[in-house]
């Protein structure tokens, strides 16, 4: 940052108004929550929290949904930030919900979708009034439509065609009882933006977001990983190829790029180019149709 | 693991520009940002496929660009835009938020939520139908929300064969309405935006246009000097104040710098109370900064230990806002049911929140015409009117004209707790 000529790096003002938007939410909000899942988003979104509320400690717990079919390196990780923060973890479990029947296991063994009634459930238990989430305007159609301060109902719904305004630097978090507003202070961020903070903040991310050596398979034109959680079927053959994941998510359903990026460096050269979007890229969840996104988020999705 | 060990490339030294798009029905505004989109490689793959795809279901004769904005179920299947969308995309000088605002429904109402962000406005004009209403109302609520540049794009000049006298008949009628508007800084550029034309480079279709192409424009356009960094406003956020031993007296008040340069040593003064003290620290997580100016978020140490509360504003002792109950505003009316003296509402201005009562209908003002209605009685959904308030809590405000963060406002309903008018402080008392 330069001084003399009172001018930001777009890095500075996205910092400045995410920063802004967090303590807002403190501030005005009972019982907010950050939903933390090990994601580089969720990631920098604990860095701003940390940063809104310095030499005090983060006012609010991390909530982290588990699908439990997790990257096991991304568990050890978000344990680990977790401790050095000191900041408490609320885990709301979709096996323990499967087990007393809340939600029952989808065909195809995706928990993406069911860990929405999860997530709501943990929600209303918490009495929290507002869940940060890490999701950016720039990732999907639909949420180019979402609001910063997202109001929803008592059953958690979005309604698109039913959204407050927003103006300036002014966010409405009033809300009747039951009622939440989920928030998301990086609406405004594009995933090169996100590395690009990863890179001069040096944040450490989980290691599957470095180019690794990884025994997958071909599925619908993606790369998954064999584990435990996604098996290939009889025509499917595994083979060792060296990639990393854009995003972390479901294990079942989140695919790897083929990679060389084992740097953070490497990873915006290869952020800047690439011609796919992330979610297109690797995301199966996305593919289901033109608004799997807006229909999932009109049930409570994030 | 493993940490990052050394700093990001040169590329995050890059300004951000926000800017708004408006225009009517089918004058391309949707086009034109798919082309913007497209021909800044904004545009991946697997988008422009599911573009191609949905084009080719729907019939489409050509590829529709518009379908990459459009990402609501209900738009696609009305071919319309609902609501406010941003968009993103940078070139190698700039990034850039573009807040892409529907043309026709609910218009003002998301116009002026687009545009209060907006540090540039596009509008666009068909060059066949030359202005029309909606040009005029897009020109007014650009100099209603103090954007401070606009652009006129004159699009569809494919279609009047490139004509330099369509061209300068519609730039010159639509420099004179804005003659009229608070508009500081006007460019009109001729495109084809279904095309490509004017839009990355320049047209040999237009030899005759000596001016910039539009993203040449959009990336050198100065808006440096668009923020008031004369008057110091610090609208106090969130206090500070660590449950630790380390940390045992700290007290600092976090916020985003409204406005001015804020240094360490500054006497300055916090309002409402008028107490009196010196910046003894500018505090960020990342260290102490010797100043600070808008919009940084910072936090602020006072030398001395006075009663400072979220909603308080710090500002220096011959430099203040007014501190105001009684509030002239222009009110953009967002809501289904009317505004009516007499109605009592929840107002949120900087990180202050009181209640406001509805005192006075000043007028109604017809956004096509000018024309003040000063018979007016109420003001409906989409309506503009100037309106005074009489608020429970004294506001710390300036004319929305010099600082559109301390002289803008929103209302709230009470009993719905909806978003239902942004405010614009015309003059406080």
């Amino acid at each position: 940052m330069t001084l003399h000529d009172y001018q930001l790096s777009q890095l500075d003002i996205l910092e400045s108004e995410s920063v802004h938007i967090i303590r807002e939410v403190a501030a005005e909000l009972e019982r907010p929550a950050l939903l933390f899942s090990g994601g580089k988003d969720s990631i920098v979104m604990l860095r701003l929290a940390e940063k809104a509320f310095w030499p005090a400690p983060i006012p609010f717990p991390v909530m982290h949904v588990d699908t439990g079919h997790n990257f096991p390196e991304v568990l050890e990780f978000r344990d680990r930030r977790v401790a050095e923060l000191g900041v408490s973890l609320v885990v709301a479990s979709v096996q323990e919900a499967i087990d007393r029947g809340l939600v029952a296991e989808e065909p195809n063994g995706s928990r993406n979708r069911i860990q929405t009634p999860v997530l709501l459930d943990a929600a209303e238990k918490n009495r929290f009034t507002a869940l940060f989430g890490g999701a950016r305007r720039d990732e999907e159609k639909a949420r180019a439509k979402e609001r910063v301060f997202s109001f929803r109902d008592d059953f958690g719904q979005w309604d698109p065609k039913n959204q407050r305004p927003e103006l300036w630097n002014l966010y409405n978090g009033r809300i009747h009882l039951g009622e939440s507003i989920r928030v998301f202070p990086l609406s405004n961020w594009t995933e090169l933006d996100v590395w690009q903070y990863i890179a001069r903040e040096q944040i450490e991310v989980p290691s599957i977001y470095h180019a690794h050596e990884r025994e997958v398979f071909e599925r619908d034109g993606m790369l998954f990983a064999a584990n435990e959680f996604c098996r290939p079927r009889d025509n499917e053959a595994t083979f060792i190829e060296k990639v990393r994941y854009r995003t972390v998510g479901d294990a079942t359903l989140t695919a790897a790029v083929k990679s060389d990026a084992d740097t953070i460096e490497k990873i915006i050269e290869e952020v800047a180019a690439t011609r796919l979007t992330e979610r297109g890229a690797t995301r199966g969840d996305d593919r289901v149709s033109e608004a799997a996104m807006e229909d999932r988020k009109k049930e409570g999705y994030f | 693991m493993d940490t990052v060990a050394t700093k990001a490339p040169m590329t995050h030294n890059m300004g951000l520009l926000r800017f708004a798009t408006a225009g009517s029905v089918d004058d391309g505004k949707s086009t034109l940002i798919g082309r913007l989109l497209y021909d800044s490689k904004s545009i991946f793959t697997d988008q422009l496929e599911s573009v191609e795809r949905t084009s080719q279901e729907r019939g489409d004769e050509y590829t529709n660009l518009a379908l990459l904005t459009d990402g609501l179920r209900a738009e696609r299947e009305q071919g319309i835009t609902i609501d406010v969308a941003y968009r993103y995309f940078a070139t190698p000088r700039r990034k850039f938020i573009i807040a892409d605002t529907p043309g026709h429904i609910q218009y003002t109402r998301n116009m002026v939520t687009g545009a209060s962000t907006a540090d540039l406005a596009i509008v666009l004009v068909d060059a066949r139908k030359g202005l029309v209403e909606q040009s005029r109302r897009h020109a007014f609520i650009v100099s209603l929300l103090r954007v401070p540049h606009l652009v006129l794009a004159v699009n569809k000049m494919d279609l009047v064969d490139w004509s330099e006298e369509v061209f300068e008949e519609i730039s010159h009628e639509f420099a004179a309405f804005a003659s009229k508007l608070a508009i500081p800084d006007l460019t009109a550029i001729p495109i084809s935006a279904l095309h490509g034309d004017n839009i990355v480079s320049r047209s040999e279709n237009t030899p005759w246009y000596e001016g910039s192409s539009l993203l040449h424009h959009l990336e050198h356009v100065h808006i440096a000097s668009d923020r008031n960094l004369v008057d110091v406003r610090f609208p106090v956020q969130y206090v500070i104040r660590p449950q630790s031993l380390q940390h045992a007296d700290y007290r600092g008040y976090a916020g985003q710098i409204a406005g001015g340069v804020l240094k360490k040593g500054d006497e300055v003064m916090v309002l409402p109370s008028g107490l009196t003290s010196r910046i003894a620290a500018i505090e960020t997580a990342d260290g102490p900064v010797a100043e600070a100016f808008a919009p940084m978020s910072v936090t602020v140490r006072l030398e001395d230990e006075l009663d400072v509360s979220r909603g308080d504003m710090i500002c220096r002792p011959h430099n203040r806002p007014a501190v105001a109950q009684d509030i002239d505003a222009m009110i953009c009316w967002m809501a289904d049911t009317p505004l009516v003296p007499g109605q009592k509402l929840a107002i949120k201005h900087t990180t202050r929140s009181a209640r406001a009562l509805v005192k006075e209908m000043q007028y109604k003002l017809d956004v096509n015409s000018l024309h003040r209605d000063e018979s007016a009685t109420q003001l409906d959904l989409n309506d503009v009117g100037r309106v005074r308030l009489r608020t429970t809590a004294p506001l710390l405000a300036d004319e929305y004209r010099r600082n559109r963060i301390t002289g803008g406002f929103i209302l709230v309903d009470e009993s719905t707790n909806r978003t239902v008018g942004a405010g614009m402080i015309t003059a406080a008392s």
